[in-house]
């Protein structure tokens, strides 16, 4: 029999099997995420591809036809943008989305209980489809450009979970504010709007000079697009091996800190909501 | 294996509320603008410091719940009563795990599934067929068992026909069916159930109840936080009544509605002698309190079409009444009269000694349509030109709508066109 007891600031030692335990709501409600996302719309799906590829054509004109950018070795430039964007996408939406998810599901926290971690995390799986989705739109790219990927593409998995988890950090954080601080929701789509240009996604960070590389990196986004760029692009796109751990090492930071300010907000979630 | 299920020490929960200083304190701009300039950076400072912002000028500490102390044992059914803001629903919450408390714990030997609202989570893009798996998976449930009691629950809210359409379609008695379906269907150990039964006809409202006795029956624990005392007698064997946030009385169901009842009369009495109404000549005696009561003599100002009313008039008699009548009255939110309800049309006829009356009359069915109206209460000699105290507007009553004749008529609309009382006809097609 599993005893319960409940008492002020006791963090359950079993949280995490708790997670795990309520791994069928976390499905259940990413699946509702997903079904009722593109519900009432003409194009439904499609706006997951429109969207990243018209930004795309978009950047490619300014950045390499007006500000004649060089690209990364041989690779063809709309290429070299739309192998940034999806990561990019991938954290914008998954921020957007894991930053609003509390507030947009007031009425479960106000009347049950289950580990509220499980809301912003099931936002997760709709980016992520997301980004599956317009990926078709790589792949039909690299075939009419007819761009052959060198083997270390099977590491695509490592660096879409690396941005899944760049995004959760802040994502849980913000979250957590909003629930409080209503001012957050404004922030976010700044946020990623200001974030689409100081990260490399128009343009190569090869173009940034190398003593200002390392100060770049502390963007956590330049290590993961860096990673994706070279896992699609091959050896035209080396990674910057300092700048990448130290991005790597900003990630887990920002992880630690929204999970830990999320589960000490936690509890009070319902009382201000 | 022990046999308390739930057990509570010393619990308590504080709420930290804010208050806005009073409009009008600050006339000039500059006054404002300071005021603001002022608030921000407090607001800024605790915010950089880590301390909960509070909204408002003051800020002031409630205790929704204080020094609560018992014990449930398994396969109680315990009804929780007391009025509104007495701590019921912060106490579910707090066993429910989706608050925590301030002070104290709360031991629960196994797995809770409370129902604080009917149809958490429900989408309405959704179809049917999906808010039964989104429901029931927020509620607790595994896929493997909703699969397997998914036909039980179809029939039991009666939906068959609308399981692929989006709940959005449906009506709200169809909503309120499918979502307490998905919920009856729980199977927890502790089953923890806030007024939800509210919702639905009054048919429907057995039908819950009855699946929840069954639950009872079967060896698991209910709390049952309930203004119906009908059916929280009918449910439960015991009874906690709470009042502001402590403990009044635990004991078996029909000792603690009495005590509820004696209290709920007390305390919701309208206090009329200080009510200022045209000058009558008051020579015998006055009104002094009007307390209604719906049909499970819960103290309300609500009433469902069709259901009974209890009123009970108060007066003080100064100087000997012969053939006093009393009356109850009910008009308009425009004025006019509507029913009269008078003692001595039913034969009550009474000579009142100097002293304080009770007058209690029972309206069986109020036949008004969904509407607010105003009632009164007036005092006379029978038979005399002039009631020696009368107040047409003591308060205003609501009557909502019912399917009490099992024809879906839509009432309400009619009392929107001007309609008012409801009277039975039969009709056919010759």
């Amino acid at each position: 029999m599993n005893k319960i007891i409940i008492e002020p600031g006791l963090t359950e030692k079993n949280y995490w099997a708790d997670l795990w335990r309520y791994r069928e709501l976390f499905l259940i409600l990413s699946w509702r995420d997903l079904s009722v996302r593109y519900k009432q719309t003409i194009i439904g799906i499609l706006w997951a591809i429109l969207r990243p590829f018209l930004t795309m054509i978009v950047f490619t004109i300014i950045f390499s036809k007006v500000a004649k950018l060089p690209s990364d070795g041989s690779a063809p430039y709309a290429l070299m943008v739309f192998a940034a964007m999806l990561p990019w996408s991938l954290f914008a939406n998954s921020l957007a989305e894991s930053s609003n998810s509390l507030i947009d599901n007031t009425n479960l926290i106000s009347k049950v209980y289950f580990p509220r971690l499980i809301i912003p995390a099931a936002t997760l799986i709709t980016a992520l489809v997301d980004f599956l989705i317009s990926f078709v739109i790589l792949i039909v790219m690299m075939i009419y450009y007819q761009f052959m990927p060198d083997l270390q593409i099977i590491l695509i998995p490592f660096f879409i979970i690396l941005a899944l988890m760049a995004s959760l950090g802040p994502g849980l954080w913000i979250t957590a504010l909003n629930v409080k601080y209503r001012d957050f929701r404004y922030v976010i789509p700044f946020l990623v709007q200001f974030g689409l240009y100081v990260s490399p996604v128009g343009f190569s960070s090869n173009v940034v000079p190398d003593k200002w590389r390392l100060l770049y990196s502390l963007n956590p986004m330049v290590g993961v697009i860096d990673g994706f760029r070279w896992c699609i692009l091959g050896g035209n796109s080396p990674i910057y091996l300092p700048g990448f751990f130290l991005s790597l090492a900003i990630i887990a930071f920002f992880l630690w800190l929204g999970v830990s300010r999320f589960r000490k907000m936690e509890k009070t979630f319902a009382d201000i909501i | 294996m022990s046999d308390v299920v739930i057990k509570a020490e010393n619990l308590g929960k504080k709420y930290t509320i804010g208050h806005q200083a009073e409009d009008g304190r600050y006339v000039a701009l500059r006054d404002v603008l300071v005021h603001n300039a002022k608030n921000f950076w407090h607001k800024t400072k605790d915010l950089v410091s880590g301390k909960p912002i509070i909204q408002g000028d003051t800020t002031e500490e409630v205790w929704a719940l204080e020094d609560l102390n018992f014990e449930i044992k398994r396969g109680e059914a315990v009804g929780i009563i007391g009025r509104n803001g007495a701590g019921k629903s912060t106490l579910l919450k707090i066993l429910s795990r989706i608050t925590e408390p301030t002070t104290g714990r709360v031991t629960i030997d196994g797995r809770v599934a409370s129902l604080l609202e009917v149809g958490t989570g429900f989408h309405p893009e959704l179809t049917g067929r999906e808010n039964i798996y989104l429901n029931g998976t927020i509620l607790g449930m595994t896929r493997a068992e909703i699969k397997r009691k998914f036909d039980e629950i179809v029939a039991f809210a009666e939906i068959e026909k609308y399981l692929d359409t989006p709940v959005k379609r449906y009506s709200s008695g169809m909503y309120v069916r499918l979502a307490f379906a998905v919920a009856a269907h729980l199977e927890p150990e502790i089953l923890v159930v806030d007024e939800v039964l509210a919702v639905g006809d009054a048919q429907f409202q057995k039908k819950c109840l009855g699946k929840m006795g069954d639950i009872s029956q079967e060896g698991r624990t209910v709390l049952f936080v309930s203004h119906n005392m009908s059916a929280i007698s009918e449910l439960c064997q015991k009874a906690i009544l709470l009042r502001s946030g402590q403990i009044e009385v635990i004991d078996n169901v029909h000792t603690v509605i009495q005590k509820y009842s004696e209290h709920a009369i007390r305390g919701s009495s309208i206090n009329l002698t200080k009510l200022k109404h045209a000058s009558r000549p008051q020579q015998y005696g006055k009104l002094t309190c009007l307390s209604l009561f719906d049909k499970t003599m819960t103290p309300s100002s609500t009433f469902t079409m069709a259901q009974p009313i209890v009123a009970r008039i108060g007066v003080h008699i100064y100087r000997r009444m012969p053939n006093a009548e009393i009356g109850f009255k009910i008009s308009s939110k425009m004025g006019s009269a509507i029913h009269y309800y008078c003692s001595t049309w039913e034969g009550l006829r009474q000579d009142l000694e100097p002293g304080d009356y009770f007058f209690e009359v029972i309206i069986p069915q109020i036949m008004l349509l969904p509407a607010q109206y105003i009632v009164g209460a007036w005092l006379m000699q029978e038979r005399t030109l002039l009631s020696d105290d009368y107040i047409p507007d003591i308060t205003v009553i609501e009557v909502i709508g019912s399917d009490f004749n099992g024809n879906s008529a839509d009432f309400a609309r009619y009392s929107i066109s001007g309609g008012e009382v409801y009277a039975p006809s039969q009709w056919r097609i010759i």
